[in-house]
Formats: C-alpha cells, sequence, structure tokens
C-alpha cells in the first residue's frame, strides 16, 4: 500500500516535532489562551442539560449501532440520496476520492471551486490534487482561509489557525488582500475583511465541494453544521455540489439526529447550537444545486474498523473537545501530530487509517504518535462519543512495539511515560533533566530527550530484554 | 477489477467478521423538558447570542415590522411571495421571490434585507429553523442579504431540539439558525458577522 495523505509527507516523528514546536513561545501562549478559554466555556455550555450523561450514552451506541451493520447503514443511504436525484460515488482511498472529485469539476466545466471546511477532504489532499489537475480550490472557512493564505498548515480540528492571534491573522490578511492596508487587529473587521474577500467567489462559483457531519441512511438527508454562513452559500449557490464523507459518518434516523445536534455544538464550540446547520436530501427542484454528488471514503476507516479495539475510534464527531483538554496538545500545538487530525484523537486515528504505508518515515511518524499522550484521561471525560481514547492508545502502543525490543520502542516507552505528567513533560523540555530521570529507571544508559533523537539511538547498545508491556506494567505498577 | 463500491462492502463485511452483537440504543435522555414559559426562555436565548428580539401582539405584526425595517433603515426588502400581504407594510420597496419567478442573486445581494417566517423555533437553544415551507422561500434568500427578520408564532416554539426534530420533515431543505453569522476562529472568540446575515432581528407573536 503507498501512503495515506492524513499525514503530511515528510513529517518528523511525534517526538522530534514536538520539540521544535515547544521552543516556540508565541504558538505556546496562543495555544494556552485559546485551550484555557473553550475549557472553561464548554464546562458551562454542558452543565445546562442535565441529561448530558445520558445525551453521550445515547451517542456512544448510535455510533456502535451503525458500525456494527455499516454496509447495510451504507447501502441503505446509497439508495435514499439515488431516489432524491443524487449520485453516489464509492472511494477506496484518497487518490480514487481525488480522481472522481477532479473529473466531477471538470464534467461542470469549472476551473475554480469554492470549498467548505471539512475534514475528510484535508485528509486526502483533495486542494493538492485539484491544483495539480487545474483548478484551484478556494477555502472559505476563516480559519482555512487564514491558514491557506499564510500557506500553513492547520492545527486543530475546529479552528485550524488556533495557533495564531489576532495580529499575525491582520498581517497576513495585510499581505495577501487588495484594498485592506488600514485593517486593525479586531476581530470583527477581520471578518468583514474576509466577508468581502469571499462574497463574489460565492457569487460566481459553479462548483462547490463540502464534507458532512451526519448523513441519515433512511432518509439520504445530509448535515453540515458551521458558524459563518460560508457553508450555506457553498450548499446552496453553486449549481453543482460535491460532498466527500468518511463512510462512517451515517446515523440511521433523523430522529438520532437530536442526539447529536445537542453533543455537538456544546461540546465544540461551547455554545447551545452553533449559528448555522444545513439538512438537505439529494435535489430540491427550485432550491439549491441542481447537481449533488456524495462521494463516499473509505481511506483506512475499514482497516480500522477491523480492530476490535480501535474501531471505536471512528465514532468521532471531530467536536475537537479532546484536543482542548489535552495537556500534551495544548504544549504542542496541532502541527506536531503531522496530520490534518491532531491531538487526543489524532493520535488513535491517524495511525490506524495510515497503517500499512510503504514509506518508512511515514511509518515512524504513525508508530509515534500513540505515544503521544500522558494517558491522564481527561480525553475520554469531555469526548462526546465516549471514545476510550487512553484505552485505545495503550493498545496501540503495544501494537506499535509488537515483538520489537529495538531502541526505538524503548524511546517512545520513554516518551510516553515522559508525557505522563505535565511536571515531568515540563522537565522533559531540558533535556540535561531527561537523562537524568530516564537513566535513573535503569533501563537506558543514555538517551536525549526521551524518543526526540530515537532515530540516532540506533547507535546505542540495545536495552535490555524486556517487551514494552511487561515493562509497562512494571513501571506503572 | 471489482469496483470500489464492492470492494468497500467487502472490506466493511470482513472487518465485522466478529459481528458485534446487536447494540441496544439507551433512550434516556430527556425528550421534553418542562423549562417553563418556552416564549420567555426562547426570547433570552435568541437575545444570547446577540441577535435582536421581542414580542409582540398578533394585531400590532404590521406597525411593529414597519418600525424594525424604519430602525434598520433599509429601503429594498426581498420576501418570498407567500408571506401574508399585511407583513409588506409601508414606503418600503417589497422584492417578491417565487418558485416560477424567482430573483437573480446579484438582486438577493444588492437588498438591505429579507422579511419570513419559519416552520419551528426551539427555545433551549434559541434556534429558529426554517424549512423553505410557507413564508420562509428558498434557501438563498435568507442568506445572501445582511439582515434578516423573522416572524416566529407562539404556536411554533417548542422547548427542546428533540421536540423540534418530531415537527420537522428531513427531506425538505432545512436551516436552523441560532443568531447572527458568527466565527469563533480567532482565538475562540465567538465573533458576530461573516458570511450570513449579520444582523438576526426576530419578532414572537402571541
Ligand atoms: S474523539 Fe471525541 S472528543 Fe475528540 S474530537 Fe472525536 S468526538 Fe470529539
Amino acid at each position: 500500500m503507498g501512503r495515506n495523505p492524513v499525514t503530511w509527507l515528510g513529517s518528523p516523528t511525534f517526538p522530534n516535532a514536538a520539540r521544535d514546536a515547544l521552543s516556540d513561545v508565541q504558538l505556546r501562549g496562543n495555544l494556552a489562551h485559546a485551550t484555557t478559554t473553550i475549557r472553561t466555556k464548554r464546562a458551562a455550555a454542558v452543565a445546562e442539560l442535565p441529561d448530558w450523561q445520558r445525551l453521550r450514552e445515547s451517542g456512544q451506541a448510535i455510533k456502535d449501532e451503525v458500525l456494527s451493520n455499516l454496509d447495510s447503514y451504507l447501502e441503505r443511504l446509497e439508495a435514499a440520496v439515488t431516489a432524491r436525484g443524487g449520485i453516489v460515488h464509492w472511494a477506496r482511498d484518497a487518490a480514487e476520492a481525488n480522481e472522481i472529485v477532479l473529473r466531477l469539476v471538470k464534467e461542470a466545466g469549472a476551473s475554480e471551486v469554492v470549498k467548505v471546511k471539512s475534514m475528510a477532504t484535508a485528509e486526502i489532499g483533495l486542494n493538492e490534487a485539484l491544483e495539480e489537475g487545474g483548478v484551484s480550490a478556494i477555502e472559505t472557512d476563516l480559519a482555512e482561509l487564514i491558514v491557506q493564505l499564510g500557506d500553513d498548515r492547520p492545527s486543530h480540528i475546529l479552528v485550524p489557525a488556533i495557533h495564531r492571534n489576532r495580529s499575525e491573522i491582520r498581517d497576513i490578511f495585510r499581505s495577501r488582500m487588495s484594498g485592506v492596508e488600514d485593517l486593525s487587529d479586531t476581530p470583527a473587521e477581520l471578518a468583514e475583511a474576509a466577508r468581502a474577500h469571499l462574497r463574489r467567489k460565492f457569487l460566481s462559483a459553479k462548483v462547490a465541494i463540502s464534507g458532512a457531519n451526519f448523513a441519515v441512511a433512511d432518509t439520504g438527508s445530509v448535515v453540515v453544521v458551521e458558524s459563518e454562513g460560508n457553508g450555506r452559500m457553498c450548499l446552496t449557490l453553486p449549481e453543482t455540489l460535491i460532498t466527500v464523507m468518511g463512510i462512517e459518518k451515517l446515523v440511521p434516523t433523523w430522529s438520532d439526529l437530536e442526539v447529536f445536534l445537542q453533543l455537538l455544538p456544546r461540546s465544540s464550540t461551547a455554545e447551545r447550537m452553533n449559528p448555522y446547520t444545513s439538512v438537505w436530501t439529494g435535489v430540491t427542484p427550485g432550491d439549491g444545486p441542481r447537481k449533488f454528488h456524495l462521494v463516499l471514503l473509505d481511506n483506512g476507516r475499514t482497516q480500522t474498523l477491523a480492530d476490535r479495539v480501535g474501531r471505536q475510534a471512528l465514532r468521532c464527531i471531530r467536536c475537537s473537545a479532546c484536543l482542548n483538554v489535552c495537556p500534551v496538545y495544548e504544549r504542542t500545538g496541532g502541527q506536531a501530530y503531522g496530520s490534518v487530525y491532531p491531538g487526543p484523537i489524532g493520535a488513535i486515528l491517524t495511525p490506524q487509517l495510515g497503517a500499512g504505508t510503504d514509506d518508512p518515515q511515514t511509518a515512524a511518524l504513525l508508530k509515534s504518535l500513540p505515544f503521544a499522550s500522558s494517558l491522564c484521561g481527561a480525553c475520554y471525560e469531555v469526548c462526546p462519543v465516549r471514545i476510550d481514547i487512553p484505552s485505545v492508545l495503550v493498545h496501540l502502543r503495544g501494537k506499535a512495539v509488537e515483538g520489537t525490543h529495538t531502541p526505538e520502542s524503548v524511546a517512545m516507552a520513554a516518551a510516553s511515560w515522559v508525557m505522563q505528567s505535565p511536571a515531568r513533560f515540563r522537565l522533559a523540555q531540558r533535556a540535561a533533566s531527561v537523562l537524568r530521570l530516564i537513566s535513573r529507571r535503569g533501563k537506558v544508559k543514555r538517551l536525549p530527550w526521551p524518543g526526540s533523537k530515537w532515530t540516532d539511538s540506533r547507535d546505542l547498545p540495545a536495552p535490555a530484554a524486556e517487551t514494552f508491556s511487561a515493562w509497562w506494567r512494571r513501571t506503572r505498577g | 477489477m471489482a469496483d470500489a463500491r464492492s470492494v468497500i462492502l467487502g472490506r466493511i463485511r470482513a472487518a465485522l467478521a466478529d459481528r458485534p452483537g446487536p447494540v441496544t440504543v439507551p433512550r434516556e435522555y430527556d425528550r421534553v423538558r418542562d423549562l417553563g414559559d418556552v416564549l420567555t426562555l426562547f426570547e433570552k436565548q435568541v437575545a444570547d447570542y446577540r441577535a435582536v428580539v421581542r414580542r409582540v401582539a398578533e394585531s400590532a405584526l404590521p406597525a411593529e415590522i414597519e418600525s424594525s425595517l424604519t430602525a434598520h433603515g433599509v429601503r429594498v426588502m426581498v420576501t418570498p411571495a407567500d408571506v401574508p400581504t399585511w407583513w409588506r407594510v409601508g414606503q418600503f420597496v417589497w422584492s417578491l421571490d417565487a418558485p416560477m419567478s424567482p430573483l437573480p442573486n446579484a438582486a438577493l445581494d444588492r437588498a438591505d434585507g429579507v422579511l419570513t417566517g419559519c416552520a419551528v423555533a426551539i427555545a433551549q437553544t434559541g434556534t429558529i429553523v426554517l424549512d423553505a415551507g410557507y413564508a420562509q422561500g428558498r434557501r438563498a434568500l435568507t442568506l445572501l442579504p445582511d439582515y434578516h427578520l423573522c416572524v416566529v408564532h407562539a404556536d411554533q416554539v417548542v422547548a427542546t431540539v428533540p421536540e423540534a426534530l418530531a415537527r420537522l420533515e428531513s427531506t425538505r431543505p432545512l436551516t436552523f439558525i441560532s443568531g447572527p453569522s458568527a466565527t469563533s476562529d480567532i482565538e475562540l472568540d465567538r465573533v458576530e458577522g461573516v458570511h450570513g446575515p449579520r444582523n438576526l432581528e426576530v419578532l414572537i407573536v402571541g
């Protein structure tokens, strides 16, 4: 199997990337500010619902039901969408999905498309593929626009430009938009600049590309949850709409959505409800696009489904609550995870989606990701669909070092040990202290910042022969 | 080579070789909830999004619409052709959008505002839902103008999200609107006003 673009080509392993991120003071300041704000707000939004835990239990069970009969739910969805005038396509992997989308865009005679933020299309590297095919993709979500105009990479599921503060955003806009020389850094003015910049594009676009938050198997209805109205623009104005959706995004019935429309906004933006939620089914004459294509994407999901422990990662509704509470994420930022899926969910989803790669550097990154956690459990507590992220992490760690007693496996284990407490983690930023800490465990004579140079550690004498799981049990008591 | 569809379905069946048992979905959450006076709550939650909202008497509706539009300084209003004629008040220019004679996007973009009714409103979340039915028009209508004045009748307001979904038909084009267009993309702070209407005003009748 080739390389799944869910990770960025050439990304270092997590510990290596994390070390660089940790030295970026501006980045850490921006992140700490943003995640602290959202954590407090989320807690308040959740406390308003006395039945929150019961909603989570339902959310978990509905998603489990979908996953355990995914084949029949997908067939049902396909039939319903088709019956309402939509066209369903199936894509085994990123390359196939990109080909389908590019072909559809060309058939519609467009050389430019507007896009509403979508994790699925980011995962498959659609923008780059379109670019290569001569089609320019315009991101219309404010944060995506900031990332795109800044030639940057996303660092958060929900707020891809969370690592940028307002004055950095102003500078990006000033250098990349016309007529905004006097732009200030007040958020309202920045938003206004984006509105003016994109309005013309919305009105002239022939094709829009979106993701989907949910799709209802029974009725073929597709749901997009958003804030700015750029989603509504994309879903309503162009003649052709192409939606790329992971095969796990289903719910069985319309009334199941009553659970997720409560769980998602409070978990993600900490609002009672996000400003806009759009629901459409196939094509409605006289209202919205005349052509609707739904691309159902596998790209590693079926192999994730095959893992009995790991498959629960497919329940994820991409709310990003786990990122916002994660002590490791807060210190390293999203880009250190080398993937569009950062944070705790990234640490369990990316390695599973990307598994089977034949690129050694990518394989090394994927193996390092499950160690990007302190196993503190905060992610599990906030997850609206109750994904037991810590258990999946431990499971994937076991798989990553299975049958190997290499310096790499020990170094990664050491990295995970250090990440277990914020105190140790802070300490770990000073390599000298870490050397001492690690050697005190009596396992490794010398090791740089845990795992950070584990490729170099190949020169070291092989550590004592102890399996990772034995080491794990012993050191964790 | 087998087609993508059968390959993916085959992979799913292989992945589910253990056929995890049927899942019983617990439904212990509150489908309905006593939230006291839903109109008062709805008004409060809409205001919380920094939308303008007020309660009006049925008989005073035309006058209230007129005073809202005047206060907002609009001239050209668009509206679906089926809104009650008595909503189209005063000295404003009313552009009607009908299925057989839809207004071009450019006209919607130039209009100062749009006036509609709604299908359902949710008190707990301060949400109005449009389903392209009576007095609501197609979706673009409430999207391009910068000002949306929405009339909500008391009997359209329910307490909870589950109650609202039960009243809606999912195969219609639906738009759930909670406050004016906003973004949390700059330092995770909600700022009103990006691409959708930056001004949302709600009149609760009854
Ligand atoms: S794993 Fe859970 S908390 Fe994290 S993004 Fe997914 S649904 Fe949200």
